[in-house]
């Protein structure tokens, strides 16, 4: 397991490293935005590790409520967390592509309104996470994990229709349509370092969850046999 | 031996325990309409509109009263409970959980459909409302949308209960997930009372949200309500 976790360091920091070059240097410059254009493969393969760190945080849920195990609990906990992590990259690697191309840094439209909805509800259950005490936090987080996902579609349908009904402020900057092929490479390479990235937090924060669970039960037993110690 | 009441007997039980408690002390209903109508004064001296204007910004203005208001409510609902273990006493016994969800949840509609059908002739004086649209529009919204709010807030005020600093917890976690019916709300209410546009996806939308969340709810309640 040790060695499998470092083979799987050395790994993701090589492809962090190609990607990079891939992103920086060898990928075309885009014609009209220049090089301002090239945090888009920072900016997209993190959206895209984000939304399916939320889903796969909805599975641990729906596991943990099935199974109540405390792995299912910890891999609930270290994806939304991580989840979150790259869902802030994107909503700040966003902005700085914006303030230059769009000439605003933000704008109500469907995508990164719906993006912002989708980081204030993951945000909401870490918070709760933090609030709830004792044994009860895997139910509620659980339980709110699974709302949170259920909205997602939702979320989605509602704010297309909210926006599609208004005129757009800003014309243009879809980024969707006719992607260079040397362009796809860049952003493949990244997505594979972003995903590599993931795992490696996913899974370190995994372990810290569950040893600090079982830190937990060690001193209440602790504290027990203290107790029946002392009752003798 | 009498055989066991079924689901909507004790519903029902529930909810006429939950009304005359509320009918007798009144204070779901006293604190919220207070509350609700600061949030109107404040926002007139806000945004001092005009009678258009006002039309244009109702929708919103009255909404976010209303799920302010309901916040107040629902933060009531579970901490009644607490008081003398009755919630531990109502887990021991063998009613099922989701009739005491269903009594919390019609109580909490209940109690916020009066508040509307008080704050909504406040509304229309305070801001000099008429509507454009049809007005049997605004009443299937307001049904949907008070049963949107309840139905979550319901649920999440059992999960903040169990936290520290609850009240603040509430809403932390309930608007997030309202977003979309809120937008859905506001936009409706808009739509009709301007006749710009047809609020009759929204309606729809907030008809599946109701659906959706109701049944996941249902769903999830027991286990939340048996968290140790």
């Amino acid at each position: 397991m040790k060695n499998l976790f470092n083979i799987l360091v050395v790994l993701t920091l090589v492809l962090l490293g190609y990607g990079f070059a891939q992103a920086m240097y060898i990928a075309p410059t885009e014609a009209t935005m220049g090089d301002v254009q090239r945090i888009f493969y920072y900016h997209l393969p993190s959206a895209w590790v984000a939304f399916l760190l939320f889903f796969v945080n909805f599975l641990a849920s729906t596991w943990y409520l099935i199974r109540r195990s405390n792995g299912a609990d910890a891999l609930a906990l270290a994806s939304a967390e991580v989840g979150v992590s790259f869902c802030t990259i994107v909503l700040l690697t966003g902005p700085i592509w914006a303030r230059p191309i769009w000439g605003i840094w933000w704008t109500w439209d469907a995508r990164l309104t719906s993006t912002l909805v989708l980081w204030l509800i993951y945000v909401s259950y870490l918070v709760l996470r933090n609030y709830a005490t004792g044994g009860q936090v895997p139910v509620l987080a659980a339980a709110l994990g699974i709302f949170g996902f259920v909205d997602v579609p939702i979320v989605y349908m509602a704010i297309r229709w909210f926006r599609t009904q208004h005129p757009q402020p800003v014309i243009g900057g879809g980024q969707g349509s006719g992607l260079h092929p040397a362009m796809w490479v860049a952003v493949l390479w990244n997505l594979a370092a972003f995903v590599m990235l993931a795992v490696l937090f996913v899974w370190t924060r995994y372990k810290q969850a569950l040893a600090e669970k079982a830190l937990e039960e060690a001193h209440a037993q602790a504290s027990l046999d203290y107790e029946t110690e002392d009752a003798q | 031996m009498t055989s066991a009441p079924g689901i909507w007997a004790i519903t029902r039980r529930s909810l006429v325990k939950d009304l005359r408690l509320e009918w007798r002390s009144k204070d779901a209903i006293n604190s919220m309409l207070f509350f609700a109508l600061l949030v109107v004064v404040i926002f007139s001296f806000g945004f001092d509109p005009t009678a258009e204007e006002s039309r244009k910004i109702a929708g919103g203005l009255l909404w976010v009263a209303i799920l302010f208001a309901t916040v107040v409510a629902l933060n009531q609902t579970w901490t009644r409970e607490l008081r003398n273990q009755v919630l531990d006493a109502y887990r021991l016994s063998p009613a099922p959980p989701q009739a005491l969800f269903i009594s919390k949840t019609v109580g909490n509609f209940i109690f916020v459909s009066v508040l509307e059908v008080l704050m909504v002739p406040l509304f229309v004086v305070f801001y000099n409302l008429r509507s454009v649209g049809p007005l049997w529009q605004l009443l299937a919204v307001a049904l949907l949308s008070t049963w949107a709010l309840v139905v979550n807030g319901t649920f999440f005020a059992a999960l903040s209960i169990r936290t520290r600093s609850r009240e603040i917890m509430l809403p932390l976690i309930l608007f997030p997930i309202s977003i979309p019916a809120l937008l859905a709300m506001v936009d409706a209410t808009t739509s009709i009372l301007t006749g710009d546009n047809s609020p009759i996806f929204w309606i729809r939308l907030l008809a599946v949200y109701d659906l959706v969340f109701t049944t996941v709810c249902l769903l999830l309640f027991e286990p939340v309500l048996n968290a140790e």
